[in-house]
């Protein structure tokens, strides 16, 4: 052990040797340039690239979920808008239906109470009508019995007492 | 895993021609004893050449670089030397191997790099376009972009380069007949230096010269710059060192340690405990090492993704202050 030592200091393991310099600048120079050239550049390169691709993806995957969620609230809204508007339509539908309804049966209503009231007050004056002309015929008939009755028989007192009773039947049958 | 199964093979034949004759001499201690003796001379022979080296000679060429490629015992080549100039630029060991982890990083980017050109950007990556994606990954994520900030995309390519680099470097000397070209401080020393140059000029394109000289001062009262410059200045300094002195030192420590494991059957000439000691403590040094292999290229990779972050970051930090 003692020798190594000895040999380790004296044996030129610290020795400088120019050439073996002058070799190693030479040889690594030439390895960096070569590999820099055919090697680093197209490895590095795609690697970034690929790093840039899967940034890029990474980002437009984002874009995509957040446009994705923008529309389905979007159609979540409108989806609410819409049955909201079917109600409301039918509602209104239903209102305005009840509201027709009982507008025609009013009417209807209307129109024939107020066509019943015209029919009676027709019958009315119809009636009346025909009460006047009743009395002028029995007032003529009665002038005309009265003449015959006088032409045959001119007993005074008898035939004011016929007369008489003969009226008086009439205003009774009237009733 | 194939390597691991290499070195589990070795490790369990190791073990196996060391019972062995355990097994077969239970009868004779005397005789036992003499095989033995004999047994670490077979052993020291095969490793070193010599036959006589001491285990410190055989570690420290182990570690150290050199001129030859041993593949004990098939073969030996001698690595050519070059001399321009005055300067000897001879191709060693350390050199050998640094081109080796350049070719395998050129071939296994190139082939993913490609990989990565001809697919379009909704693929996923499979196989070993995927299993180096993960690391770039964590060295792009956790290393850079968390260190240095805005901005770390024009540092990538020199933290990638660095992480791998080392990484294949510490791995390679965990190969039989490897050797690890970051248990050498020269390579070390250049490496940081690169760090260190690139944390300066991200200093100085942040802060501009004048914020530059200025954070030497430390922001102090005239007076005492003459002892913050020199401070600041060996500050500056001692952040690519202890870079150097980190990775050279572990890389060299775990190759030492499982090596003297490994003597220390040798040195005290014993079966026993090579089969208790040496052999199981070095499998964990060995499995740890690769841990460290890991480790290491990662927090050289970090501290100088940390050291350019803060030459970087700071100007920020006073822009803000002027603001308020």
């Amino acid at each position: 052990m003692l020798a190594t030592g000895i040999v380790f200091l004296s044996g030129g393991l610290l020795d400088p040797n120019p050439g073996l310099i002058f070799w190693t600048v030479v040889t690594f120079l030439i390895v960096l340039f070569i590999l820099k050239k055919f090697a680093w550049g197209p490895i590095l390169g795609a690697l970034e690239e690929r790093e840039k691709g899967i940034q890029s993806s990474i980002d437009r995957a984002h874009t995509a979920k957040e446009e994705a969620e923008a529309a389905l609230r979007k159609n979540t809204e409108l989806l609410a808008r819409a049955d909201a508007d079917a109600e409301k339509i039918i509602r209104e539908g239903k209102e305005y239906g009840d509201k027709l309804r009982s507008d025609i049966t009013r009417k209807a209503q209307e129109e024939a109470s107020r066509m019943i009231a015209s029919a009676k007050e027709e019958i009315e004056q119809e009636k009346r009508r025909a009460l006047d002309e009743l009395r002028n015929e029995v007032a003529d008939l009665a002038v005309k019995g009265a003449e015959k009755i006088i032409m045959a028989n001119l007993d005074a007192e008898k035939q004011k007492g016929i007369v008489e009773s003969m009226i008086r039947d009439l205003s009774e049958n009237r009733n | 895993m194939k390597r691991l199964d290499v070195l589990r093979n070795r490790v369990l034949s190791r073990a196996f021609v060391f019972v062995l004759p355990m097994l077969l001499c239970l009868g004779g201690p005397a005789f036992a004893a003499e095989e033995g003796a004999a047994a670490p001379h077979g052993e020291a022979a095969a490793h070193g050449e010599g036959g006589h080296e001491k285990p410190g000679d055989v570690i420290m060429h182990h570690i150290l670089d050199s001129d030859v490629m041993a593949f004990e015992p098939f073969a030996e080549f001698e690595l050519p030397k070059i001399v321009i100039g005055g300067f000897d630029i001879s191709i060693t060991r350390h050199v050998v191997f640094m081109w080796l982890a350049a070719l395998i990083l050129l071939l296994v980017f190139g082939y993913v790099g490609s990989r990565y050109k001809s697919m379009s950007n909704r693929q996923a990556p499979t196989g070993l376009a995927n299993a180096m994606e993960s690391l770039v990954e964590f060295i792009r994520l956790d290393v850079a972009k968390s260190n240095i900030g805005e901005g770390y995309e024009k540092h990538m390519p020199y933290l990638l380069t660095v992480f791998f680099f080392i990484l294949l470097l510490n791995l390679l000397g965990l190969v039989p007949y490897g050797a690890t070209a970051t248990g050498n401080i020269n390579v070390t020393l250049t490496l940081a230096v690169f760090t260190f140059l690139i944390t300066q000029v991200a200093a100085l394109k942040a802060h501009g010269v004048k914020g530059y000289l200025a954070h030497l001062t430390a922001g102090t009262h005239w007076s005492l710059w003459i002892i913050m410059i020199p401070i600041e200045v060996i500050g500056l300094f001692t952040k690519p060192f202890a870079l150097t002195v980190r990775l050279f030192a572990n890389m060299t420590a775990g190759h030492i340690i499982i090596l003297s494991l490994v003597f220390i059957s040798f040195i005290l000439k014993s079966y026993i405990v090579a089969m208790f000691v040496s052999v199981p403590f070095s499998i964990f040094i060995y499995l740890l090492e690769i841990f460290v292999s890991f480790l290491q290229a990662f927090i050289f990779t970090m501290l100088s993704a940390l050291f350019i972050g803060l030459a970087a970051a700071h100007e920020g930090h006073e822009e803000g202050e002027a603001a308020h």
